[in-house]
């Protein structure tokens, strides 16, 4: 945190980060909430590319911004009343309870650690040019196990898929075999 | 017309064509013909003007190789050396490192943006031209010389244009799209290299920054069909979203197939990777490079897959109520990303800027630019050739076709690159019988889980001709000329 590009970048993302992040809950139509969510999305992945994790940032783009923002449009775009009025909740008090507690973690956490902040030359003989590598080595080294488990939970999700949108004990004419086809829109019907 | 089937005879002058159009099809020129219409003196000029650059780039090149100027070009050949040159002398300033990094991406920006713009305001005019010439027409040819300046003209008509916005349509979300879909298609051509040295983001994890920055197009469009308040719009919108979504997995498999060989995540290193085993990734993975070409097509909205803008279905998909120039952006974006889906499929499966040692003799972007902008004349092939495919029939082919295949894909490849990092032989011989292999795979697996998945019904299997014959089909037609 020395030269000044970084802090104001820091900053404007960070005011960006903040501000759409609130305008997800202040706004009432529920797609505008989509749309600050993905700036949201976007200015954490801004962030973490001024730590230089150049990794993580990207999958953030890809994951959060790309594929988890398709997936809540279909949640809204099959919610009822979507761009009307959504401002009572009956889920108020237990939702600003559970922010509060996640917010007193974090800044629990954020006080308890020790920073090394590391300035000047120290930081640059610490500099880590090539995080996927690293990722890379650990993901298929270390916590292979952890990686495994992980997969294995996909394989499971995308097979528990299949069967849902599965007519099951039915011929499968070719008709039906048609109107079956069109693959995620029949899945998201069927959910 | 008589009901005599088709004769074939060899005498030129009798034949005689079926219909109006195959008359045009007889009578239109070949391109041979076009090239010889070309003015003596014009064709003088250029030999003189290309002979003359030939011979100016070996000149060049043989002091460069001479090692008289230490091995590096500083002129117009190698812009990618000469500007690191610079940035090491800005370095140096007093300024600090922001001037070096302002100024060189401020020079990156323009050029790669120039290059956009300058294809921008071709492009289209050669998409017109050249479909036209697939379908016997003309084409746009009455606005300057051959119709060159017919986009400069269409472009100051929708500059002119009024941009409607339809009562209860969304207006915030109406007027981001056309800017939020602009911004993916101009920073994905960030990583790309032009010649060693001279990408504008040399990123470490390029191919992934590539894959999740076009994904992002995906919102912008979905936005424009909610906002405009209108049923086609809305249609078009979805069925873009749920076929990128799709398609975006085959791209990531048989991307992930490319750096599972190269070992790298690095565009400039993949290019390297090729550049180095003398051997294009297209050749090595005929399975990956297909799957990359035929998604992209869904991706872009091009024609096989155009279904998000299916003219004859719903009106103009999700830019159905956009006018003026917002309508105008969606169609840049259009003619830009094919481009860049062009040089994408270059870098990544046909060499990039390298081409088997020439690249020492011209200038590398030069050759980049040639192979991005034959990946566009493949689209515009396509375009011209093949119908449009059903909704469904895209889903199906993506979720149970082109997936299965590019895991299988995947594993083979897994099993060639181990077998390739533990054997030490050389280079050319191992990735030799890879690429046979892999062509053999690929064609077995193709035809065989076409049959397992493929829509083939036994009723509509045709056993032999029904009407053909009456009215001279190609089967008679062989058969008349057998000698029956």
């Amino acid at each position: 945190m020395e030269s000044t590009g970084i802090v104001v970048a820091f900053y404007v993302l960070s005011a960006m980060t903040v501000m759409s992040a609130l305008s997800v809950f202040l706004m009432r139509n529920l797609v505008h909430a989509i749309v600050f969510l993905v700036l949201s999305f976007i200015g954490m992945a801004g962030l973490f590319v001024t730590l230089s994790a150049d990794f993580i940032a990207v999958a953030q783009i890809l994951i959060y911004a790309g594929a988890i923002s398709v997936l809540l449009v279909f949640a809204v775009m099959l919610t009822p009343l979507a761009s009307r009025n959504n401002g009572n909740s009956l889920y108020a008090a237990p939702g600003l309870l559970l922010g509060a507690a996640i917010a007193a973690i974090v800044v629990f956490t954020a006080i308890d650690v020790e920073w090394n902040e590391l300035t000047g030359t120290a930081l640059e003989e610490r500099a880590f040019l090539d995080t996927i590598s690293g990722i890379g080595d650990l993901l298929l080294g270390r916590y292979i196990l952890a990686f495994e488990v992980a997969s294995v939970l996909l394989l499971f999700a995308l097979l528990g898929a299949i069967v849902l949108v599965t007519d099951r004990g039915e011929v499968d004419t070719e008709a039906e075999a048609e109107d079956g086809a069109s693959g995620a829109v029949a899945a998201d019907d069927a959910v | 017309m008589s009901d005599a089937p088709l004769q074939r005879s060899n005498d030129s002058a009798q034949r005689r064509p079926a219909t109006p159009m195959a008359q045009q099809i007889l009578d239109r020129g070949s391109l041979l013909d076009d090239a010889k219409a070309v003015p003596n003196g014009l064709k003088a000029a250029g030999a003189v003007l290309g002979l003359g650059f030939l011979a100016v780039n070996a000149a060049i090149a043989f002091i460069v190789i001479d090692g008289r100027l230490d091995g590096e070009w500083y002129d117009f050949r190698d812009l990618g050396n000469a500007i690191a040159r610079l940035r090491a002398e800005l370095d140096d300033t007093s300024a600090g490192p922001w001037l070096s990094y302002w100024v060189t991406g401020v020079i990156g920006a323009v050029g790669i943006l120039s290059f956009l713009g300058g294809f921008l305001l071709i492009g289209s005019w050669i998409e017109r031209r050249l479909l036209a010439r697939f379908q016997i027409r003309m084409g746009p040819n009455r606005v300057g010389p051959f119709g060159l300046l017919q986009p400069l003209a269409d472009a100051l008509k929708l500059m002119q244009k009024e941009v409607l916005i339809p009562l209860g349509a969304d207006r915030m979300l109406f007027y981001l799209p056309p800017i939020l879909v602009f911004i993916p298609a101009m920073l994905a051509w960030g990583p790309v290299p032009w010649a060693p040295n001279m990408s504008y983001l040399d990123l470490n994890v390029g191919l992934l920054y590539v894959i999740s920055i076009t994904s992002l197009s995906v919102l912008a469009i979905w936005m424009a069909g909610w906002a405009s308040n209108n049923h086609y719009a809305l249609l078009g919108s979805m069925r873009t979203v749920a076929m990128m979504v799709s398609y975006e997995i085959p791209i990531s498999l048989s991307l992930l197939v490319v750096v599972l060989l190269t070992g790298s995540l690095n565009l400039g290193d993949i290019v390297a990777w090729q550049a180095d085993h003398n051997i294009w990734l297209g050749a090595l993975l005929p399975f990956a490079m297909f799957t990359f070409f035929f998604s992209s097509t869904a991706e872009i909205n091009r024609t096989p897959n155009d279904i998000a803008e299916a003219e004859s279905e719903i009106v103009a998909g999700f830019h159905t109520e956009y006018s003026g120039m917002k309508a105008g952006l969606f169609l840049a974006v259009e003619l830009g990303n094919a481009l860049l889906v062009g040089a994408l499929l270059a870098t990544f499966f046909l060499g990039g800027y390298s081409m088997f040692g020439l690249e020492e003799w011209i200038p590398p972007y030069l050759i980049l630019a040639a192979k991005a902008t034959a990946g566009y004349f493949a689209f515009i092939w396509l375009r011209a050739t093949l119908p449009r495919f059903r909704i469904d029939q895209l889903m199906s082919f993506a979720w149970k076709y082109l997936i299965p295949l590019s895991i299988a894909n995947v594993l083979v490849v897994a099993i060639e690159a181990s077998i390739a990092a533990r054997w030490d032989v050389e280079g050319i011989f191992i990735y030799g019988s890879f690429a046979i292999v892999n062509l053999g795979i690929t064609a077995f697996a193709v035809r065989s889980w076409a049959k397992v998945v493929g829509y083939t019904p036994d009723l509509e299997r045709p056993v032999g001709t029904r009407i053909a014959p009456r009215i001279g089909g190609l089967k008679e037609a062989k058969r008349i000329q057998a000698g029956a």
